[in-house]
């Protein structure tokens, strides 16, 4: 056991460091520490400056543009990507959509879309939650018929994020509507949202940002090359999915940053212990999920094995203190200011407490280690 | 970087659980518990399995061992709630080993890894609740800074059972014969960190425990007809209590890797003090979750979920609780 970088670590990070400061771009990383709104065309510039260096999916197979990094080298890229302070990328295409069609798709599924998604000439989103199914996922209604070489696609999809951007959705849809075995009955399919049929329409969450949507499907023509995996086999594939997702909710080098960015701007108040010691049990926390996360990375390099269910604790603890930081520069920021910079950590606040309620709610995560790892 | 014991680590603290599970049952340490407090014969195997020698530098009859290297031995101690007085010991040994002088050397740390000796350590001028003086042979105390080496059975006041059945006795100087012993408060504060990193390890160990006996009456224990383990309401908890469990061993990696690998003490300092916040939270949470799951049993002496309680509330304040690390973090 050793918990030092080696040499050879150390080097690599410096090279990222020093690509990173050459070539982020500051109009980018100054929205991203002053909180703004990040347009999509901010989003697809910083994605397409990492494709063409080669680094926007370091977890993928070589031959699809991996950069074949162990996983040590792979967190410390995205640590650095979280302090160097750059826009995220988002999940969707290259961290979900990606490893299921790796996984589960045709070849031609994967020669159509890997690469696409790999330069950000597609814009994905998931299509998982109704408004019926939430945390009962397996309940969900949107019915997908087959019509020769067709689905005929009819339901409503809800909560999804960033519809308003997508040029494509993955979605879980029924199949099977006899209704047996609920979870068999649901397949996995890719559609189009420029297919006729499909509406969009914006949820304003309280922060009073438009991230989230209500996608609608009426009578939508979904060819049936579009499904991933056999028919009824999607909640297989969705269940393969949250393993990858709930390994990457715990975003620890963005928690980093705004750890380090609240020092920075509570320094006023650390005479006041009870504000110092709050920081630092969240500072402790963020320490110890860090080395937890890097045991979960170490154990599956190791065992090659993919993560087991108690990486939901990731989620749980990641998320904790993603709010537990929000707290803070509330508390930090200084109640009688009315500048931009105050009212985006309030509405950062506002905002944060999604992350206990999506992709699985904590309590969720609690019942899969409980029934998974524990047994019970 | 790498996250796991070597074989040789995995080896040894895999032998230590196999003797500890056939040799130092709960029964077993019951009845070392009502006797004198430590056994003579484990102290021995300890040895023969090279455990008093482990840390110490080869020219001195030891292994050479690291931090790490001890880390696995720690939790298994924790596991199986051993009260022997290893970690005074270990302690003391260090400081003879980095500031004593050859003669000292020569005469302490064989005789301690051959399991000849006993060692204790007071941390402070006062004396007070020195943790295995009163079977220790020689005891490290403090004099306005530095170090002295005394006979312990010269110096030895009264002897007790601190909360979780360890030895610990108060001492007086009154003029004993002493021996100075180089290092001064530097070496103290180190061996402190040193002796910390091990109480984290140690801890993590009991709480394993906990965890695993508490999931274990979950499963079995019936009401309403059913196992209480399938209530939402103790699932959650009971999750919660192995987060915290991971989330502390990943501190106590952090810890017992700093002392061997860091050559600033103000970054090893930082690092102990934040494995001891986190240790002692979740020590705390870890027990009493553990104690209120057994519902009336977990109250029960017979239980050793109540003695791996009583071990955890002592390991959660050893070398400073949660509240002592934050001042110490927040000042380093």
């Amino acid at each position: 056991m050793d918990l030092n970088y080696s040499s050879e670590e150390l080097a690599f990070r410096d090279e990222v460091r020093s690509w990173l400061e050459e070539n982020l771009p500051v109009e980018l990383s100054k929205k991203v520490a002053d909180y703004e709104h990040l347009s999509k065309d901010d989003l697809l510039r910083w994605h397409k400056i990492l494709a063409k260096k080669g680094w926007v999916a370091p977890a993928w197979p070589k031959e699809w543009g991996g950069t074949g990094w162990n996983v040590v080298q792979r967190y410390l890229f995205e640590e650095e990507l979280g302090y160097a302070g750059s826009p995220p990328l988002i999940p969707f295409g290259l961290s979900m959509c990606a490893p299921v069609l790796l996984r589960f798709g045709s070849d031609a599924q994967k020669q159509r879309f890997l690469p696409r998604i790999y330069q950000g000439e597609d814009f994905w989103c998931q299509g998982y939650s109704e408004p019926g199914s939430g945390s009962d996922l397996a309940s969900l209604k949107t019915k997908a018929v087959r019509n020769g070489d067709h689905y005929v696609v009819n339901g409503q999809k809800i909560w999804t994020t960033l519809a308003h951007y997508a040029d494509w959705i993955f979605c879980l849809v029924r199949t099977d509507q006899s209704g047996e075995k609920r979870q068999e009955g649901i397949s996995f399919l890719l559609m189009d949202m420029k297919t006729p049929g499909i509406t969009v329409r914006p949820l304003i969450l309280m922060d009073g940002a438009h991230e989230v949507n209500e996608v609608f499907f009426d009578d939508v023509k979904v060819p049936v090359e579009n499904l991933v995996h056999d028919e009824g086999k999607g909640w297989t594939v969705a269940k393969y999915l949250l393993g990858h997702e709930r390994m990457n909710t715990g975003r620890i080098g963005e928690s980093k940053r705004q750890l380090a960015k609240l020092k920075e701007f509570s320094a006023a108040k650390m005479g006041d212990f009870r504000f110092r010691d709050r920081l630092t049990r969240l500072e402790v926390e963020l320490q110890a999920l860090e080395i937890t996360n890097l045991r979960f990375l170490d154990r599956m390099r190791r065992t090659g094995q993919p993560p087991g269910a108690d990486v939901s604790m990731l989620k749980i603890r990641g998320t904790e203190i993603q709010q537990g930081l929000t707290e803070l520069m509330m508390q930090a920021a200084d109640p009688a200011a009315h500048d931009e910079f105050s009212s985006a950590i309030r509405k950062k606040y506002l905002s944060t407490r999604k992350t206990t309620i999506y992709a699985g709610s904590n309590e969720i995560q609690r019942n899969i280690i409980a029934k998974m790892t524990l047994g019970l | 970087m790498n996250f796991d014991y070597n074989e040789e680590q995995q080896l040894l603290a895999d032998s230590v659980r196999r003797f500890l599970q056939s040799k130092y049952q709960f029964e077993d340490r019951k009845r070392i518990i009502a006797g004198d407090g430590w056994s003579p014969q484990v102290w021995a195997t300890f040895a023969e399995m090279g455990l008093t020698g482990l840390p110490l530098p080869a020219e001195h009859g030891g292994f050479g061992g690291g931090t790490v290297d001890l880390m696995g031995v720690m939790e298994a101690f924790g596991e199986a709630l051993v009260v022997e007085p290893y970690l005074p010991t270990l302690m003391a040994a260090r400081l003879v080993a980095r500031g004593g002088s050859d003669a000292q050397k020569q005469a302490i740390l064989p005789a301690v890894a051959e399991g000849r000796l006993k060692l204790a350590v007071a941390l402070d001028d006062t004396g007070r609740a020195v943790l295995g003086l009163p079977v220790a042979d020689k005891v490290v105390v403090t004099k306005a800074g530095s170090l002295l080496l005394v006979d312990a059975k010269k110096v030895a006041l009264r002897s007790f059972r601190t909360l979780d059945n360890m030895l610990a006795g108060d001492l007086a100087l009154a003029g004993a014969p002493a021996e100075p012993l180089g290092g001064g408060r530097e070496a103290l504060e180190e061996a402190v960190d040193f002796a910390a990193a091990l109480v984290c390890a140690e801890a993590v160990g009991a709480m394993k425990f906990a965890c695993d006996t508490t999931l274990e009456y979950l499963k079995t224990r019936k009401q309403f007809g059913v196992p209480i383990g399938t209530f939402q309401a103790l699932q959650h908890r009971i999750v919660e209590m192995y987060i915290s469990y991971e989330q502390a061993k990943s501190m106590a990696c952090l810890a017992c890797s700093k002392i061997d690998s860091s050559e600033d003490p103000l970054d090893r300092a930082r690092s102990v003090s934040m494995a001891k916040i986190k240790i002692a939270d979740s020590a705390r949470h870890v027990s009493q979750e553990a104690v209120q799951l057994h519902g009336g049993m977990g109250m029960s002496e017979e239980l050793k979920v109540s003695h791996a309680f009583r071990r955890l509330t002592v390991l959660a304040a050893q070398f400073g609780d949660a509240d002592y690390h934050l001042a110490r973090f927040a000042s380093l």
